[in-house]
């Protein structure tokens, strides 16, 4: 019975080198191994490479190392060089976008031009990286779900960083590069425009986000549960219903009165995860350019309740008190 | 083998119980601050609020003594600030004065032994200064202080110099032309945040005039936008500042603010008004009073950038919600809440400085200009 409750895979088989489908003209690009390990085949597959690169691919890791230099070289210089301070502060330090007073020009390096054009290599490094997963895809003759979802993460991440930014016409409005900095970000940013737990994608997006989980651990315990049947055979079991198929729905028939099917659990998947990035990016995409305090945009549309005040005075704002004296 | 089965699974819920809410030791106690439901409450750890209670106790009281018969000034020579006390409630003072603020040293903290009168001593001309700042934030903002008010302890507690002063902060030594926005990196001030990691400078140092065009109300006052032009990145600036309030005062947002609506005054704590008051006093005190000392000030009770050490919250609240708990401590020294130059100028001070208009740094009252001109000349001529 252990053996199904264990993080690490439990049945490894032993097979050779195995380099992959012919994709023809771009057989090149595949590089590397294959090598096999046993302990990445406690995790996943032994067999270790080959990649397939590509000029996407190649032409990504570049932009992305350009950004990522471009980043930490940016962090270092705050912390004068010091290898010491850089190692300490590290999760404090960010590269930050320009100060508001640029707008949407092309500010000095030195004052959020390093970080512009971070963005722009992040940006496009992203993009081919996106491109490289369209194209692997169309390579192996799959659909391109992989790559849509994808792109929702991107247009998330374009909007945070340069559709929003552009709307309110200043990229003092992006997010900086850094690890708590970005979150201060984040909670100012709600401060700023009045709660964004009362934005109604914001409150889309975490039921997508929450959901997301909670879909991909009652599928990855059900399938579990169900692997000494077979459940794991999950893609034959669509069409081929076994018992481990008629368990599993009937586990949750039986605990909610309703299941999804072999083939559907995986579209609500897919679809929760992308829902949350896609939401989550029209809810941002609104704050600032159509909407200024959503608490107040809450008011509005008779989402916040009012409460009574604690006090038989409720608090008074002191600056209007002195003027009116 | 059911039972045991049963026995295990106890065991295990349990433990990982005690695993969740034992994270803090002992559990920490929640007390409600707004209407049900909306969260606004103080979580206090019993044994940090124990260890607050037990740093916050209030010195006992020197002997009470008359307060009549002849004024110290004209007793003494050169008493500038306190010569409206009797001579026993001037000795009385100076007692404990010297137990709050130099234990150790005693009298010759200030003085010198070739007489009392002597201003030798930089030490002396601070204390000056400082009397008349703690009798001005006695007299002129109870709006802040209450009742309870605040003596020389209230900040000093037995030290020379509080614990908790702050000077302009240089930042981090960066390589030259890196801009830093003013943060990230590890502010103490911030608590520990990325945000701007100065804020005090620019929020409690300058006049009411500077501050106006400071980034204070930053979040949307209407539902559509209409034409507020804050950026999150000034939001930060504030948002900073708040920290620096929450962590002098050991306590969370909810203290003054419902966080649904932060900028809302009609759902915040009475606290959030009184913060108000506070910001306000606490930049009189140092435009008006500790940085006076800047001419003459030796540079060790200076920063790195050569400014006096300040006063933030942290300085008098040192961790409480209020300084010393709430303990009033001015009631035992009520000449700390009173201007004491002169008998006669007094009353016209006290109403003078009632009807001033706070945001106006000039309409001061004649009181308060006669000690600074006084405390000038004073300087002038010791050097």
């Amino acid at each position: 019975m252990i053996e199904y409750q264990n993080i690490f895979t439990q049945v490894q088989a032993e097979a050779p080198d195995y380099p992959g489908v012919p994709i023809g003209k771009d057989e090149e690009h595949r590089m590397g191994g294959p090598v096999h390990s046993w302990l990445a085949g406690k995790l996943g597959d032994a067999q270790i490479g080959p990649i397939y690169l590509g000029p996407s691919g190649f032409l990504a890791f570049i932009c992305g190392f350009i950004a990522f230099e471009i980043i930490g070289l940016n962090m270092m210089a705050s912390v004068n060089w010091d290898p010491i301070e850089f190692m300490r502060q590290l999760p404090w330090l960010a590269l930050e976008p320009p100060p508001p007073e640029y707008g949407l020009s092309i500010p000095p390096l030195h004052d959020g031009g390093w970080w512009l054009m971070a963005g722009f290599f992040l940006t496009a490094a992203i993009l081919l990286w996106w491109w490289r997963t369209f194209t692997i895809s169309r390579n192996l003759g799959m659909s391109n779900y992989l790559a849509w979802a994808f792109a929702a993460a991107i247009w998330l991440y374009l909007v945070l960083g340069f559709i929003r930014p552009i709307l309110m016409g200043s990229w003092s409005e992006a997010v900086p590069f850094g690890i708590f900095p970005h979150l201060d970000w984040t909670a100012a940013f709600s401060m700023r425009y009045g709660n964004l737990f009362y934005n109604p994608f914001h409150m889309l997006s975490i039921a997508f986000l929450y959901g997301s989980a909670i879909l991909f651990a009652m599928h990855g315990a059900t399938i579990l549960a169900v692997s000494r049947y077979g459940g794991d055979r999950e893609i034959d079991q669509v069409t081929d219903i076994g018992t481990a198929g008629e368990r599993s729905m009937l586990y949750w028939r039986w605990c909610m009165g309703f299941n999804a099917s072999m083939e559907s659990i995986h579209r609500w998947a897919w679809w929760f995860a992308v829902l949350t990035v896609i939401t989550g990016g029209i809810g941002i995409l609104l704050t600032g350019t159509v909407v200024e305090n959503w608490y107040l945009w809450g008011v509005k549309h008779g989402i916040a309740p009012a409460y009574p005040v604690i006090d038989a005075v409720p608090v008074a704002d002191p600056m209007m008190m002195e003027a009116n004296q | 083998m059911k039972t045991h089965h049963f026995l295990r699974a106890t065991v295990a819920v349990l433990a990982s119980t005690l695993l969740l809410t034992g994270c803090e030791k002992p559990p920490p106690e929640t007390v409600q601050l707004g209407y049900r439901g909306v969260g606004q409450e103080l979580v206090a750890n019993p044994k940090i609020l124990a260890a607050t209670v037990a740093a916050n106790q209030v010195p006992t009281p020197q002997p009470p003594v008359s307060s009549d018969g002849p004024r110290a000034g004209d007793v003494y020579e050169n008493v500038q600030v306190l010569g409206d006390l009797s001579v026993g409630e001037f000795s009385r003072l100076m007692v404990a004065m010297t137990e709050w603020v130099s234990p150790e040293e005693g009298c010759n903290y200030c003085h010198v032994d070739e007489g009392f009168q002597y201003d030798t001593k930089y030490t002396k001309r601070v204390a000056r200064v400082m009397t008349v700042m703690t009798q001005n934030a006695n007299v002129a903002w109870g709006d802040h202080v209450g009742g309870a008010g605040v003596t020389c302890y209230t900040c000093h507690r037995g030290l020379n110099i509080p614990a908790n002063v702050w000077a302009t902060d240089p930042g981090q030594p960066h390589a030259p032309g890196v801009m830093t926005a003013g943060q990230n990196i590890a502010s103490v001030t911030a608590a520990y945040s990325s945000l701007p990691n100065d804020p005090l400078t620019p929020y409690l140092e300058g006049d009411e005039e500077e501050a106006k065009d400071l980034p204070w109300r930053v979040a949307g006052r209407t539902a559509l936008p209409t034409g507020n032009r804050s950026s999150v990145k000034q939001t930060e600036w504030i948002y900073s500042l708040m920290m620096h309030f929450s962590d002098s005062l050991g306590v969370n947002c909810t203290h003054c603010h419902n966080t649904r609506a932060f900028y809302d005054w009609e759902q915040s704590s009475p606290a959030r008004v009184k913060a108000w008051y506070g910001i306000r006093m606490v930049r009189e005190m140092n435009n008006k009073y500790v940085n006076d000392t800047a001419d003459w000030l030796p540079d060790h009770r200076k920063g790195p950038m050569g400014d006096p050490l300040k006063v933030n919250c942290a300085t008098c609240h040192q961790g409480a919600y209020k300084p010393l708990l709430g303990a009033n401590m001015i009631q035992d020294y009520p000449n700390l809440a009173r201007y004491t130059l002169a008998a006669k100028t007094e009353p016209a001070a006290e109403e003078a400085m009632e009807t001033a208009p706070m945001d106006d740094p000039e309409a001061g009252d004649a009181m308060q200009e006669a000690v600074e001109e006084i405390i000038e000349e004073e300087m002038t001529t010791s050097e």
